[in-house]
């Protein structure tokens, strides 16, 4: 019966927003910044997997170029998200964002 | 058959998920984030869309996991954080609360709207745009068969290049530099000045009677910032060393 179930866009998009969702939690619980990152990864994947359930449905190829431009941005930004990992855990060995409460230092 | 690998791409993604949120190692959390890249890569394939997946794997799975990995080989946080203990009370809770509440509400909105919520056409207008290609709106950029994995790369090379994209294409190229050169400043090093911050309360050998007293028969006056003058003692026990040895 499973083999004749047609999928929809509403089943990625379901799919999406579990994923958006477990992300958003995960930035909300974890204190590591590394896994924070992760969390936002997972986030930007989730809406890549909307942009291109819409695209295909529509018919339109702007959905896969807007993940093209997520996907530069993502690593642009976790480039330097880390890039200020390691500036601030080389002043403060401690991986936790708690500590990190002022800019100076 | 799509539906059988929905279902499993989406069980390997959802699993993936749940492993960066819980585990609490970080490099099991990286490898749990490249279960989940793959998964959504399987689900890139499902829709058609071949040379996204390829770069997923590519960028996502084997550049940006990797240089999560070395940042936390390179700071050597991969010791466990401990995940049971709550830094502000209460916020685990609230979290739950507020992720499930917004997830709840908007299922609820998308069973009530399940229509008019994805914007999608109606399944005959869907069939026609696919099958005779005919425009929704000239405006858009459209995808001829979609089967074709070279054909959906040719697309989206010509449509990047299209007079409506290439200007953001430029912008990205632009934002990649800037990344790559504000890399580069951030993990500089000043010149002297990387040693790091003294903690909040200085550690137990700092506090003991005996190196107080000591400090006060030099008449050092600083005593009370004892993480000072720690470093410089054991600098100058050091050159003592040396010079005894060079001797």
């Amino acid at each position: 019966m499973i083999f004749g179930l047609s999928i929809g866009p509403e089943y990625y998009l379901a799919l999406s927003a579990l994923l958006f969702t477990i992300g958003a939690g995960g930035l909300l619980i974890r204190r590591n910044p590394l896994v924070m990152f992760m969390c936002i990864e997972l986030m930007l994947n989730a809406a890549n997997l909307a942009f291109i359930s819409f695209g295909k449905e529509m018919g339109d190829l702007g959905g896969q170029l807007s993940v093209l431009f997520v996907l530069v941005v993502a690593a642009a930004e976790v480039v330097i998200g880390l890039a200020i990992v390691v500036a601030v855990m080389r002043r403060r060995p401690k991986a936790s964002v708690d500590e990190v409460s002022v800019l100076r230092g | 058959m799509e539906a059988v690998t929905f279902f499993i791409a989406a069980i390997v993604s959802l699993a993936g998920a749940c492993g960066v949120v819980l585990l609490k190692n970080p490099v099991h959390a990286a490898l749990s984030l490249v279960a989940t890249l793959f998964g959504v890569a399987i689900h890139f394939i499902n829709l058609e869309a071949y040379f996204l997946a390829a770069v997923q794997v590519i960028v996502y799975a084997g550049a940006i996991v990797i240089l999560f990995l070395f940042v936390i080989m390179l700071l050597g946080v991969d010791r466990a954080e401990s995940i049971k203990t709550d830094p502000i009370i209460g916020q685990r809770q609230i979290a739950t609360l507020a992720v499930g509440g917004i997830l709840v509400l908007g299922a609820l909105i998308g069973v009530a709207f399940s229509g008019d919520v994805t914007g999608v056409p109606s399944e005959n207008a869907q069939k026609s745009t696919y099958e005779g290609g005919t425009a929704i709106n000239s405006d858009h950029v459209h995808t001829n068969d979609g089967v074709n994995p070279d054909q959906n790369i040719k697309d989206i090379g010509r449509a990047l290049f299209s007079t409506r994209y290439v200007f953001a294409l430029e912008i990205t190229a632009l934002l990649l530099t800037i990344g790559v050169v504000g890399a580069v400043v951030l993990t500089r090093r000043p010149k002297g000045e990387f040693e790091p911050l003294p903690d909040e309360d200085p550690p137990s050998i700092y506090k003991d009677d005996s190196k107080n007293i000591n400090l006060e028969a030099i008449g050092s006056e600083h005593s009370d910032t004892a993480d000072d003058t720690k470093p410089n003692d054991s600098e100058t026990e050091v050159t003592d060393e040396t010079e005894v040895s060079s001797e």
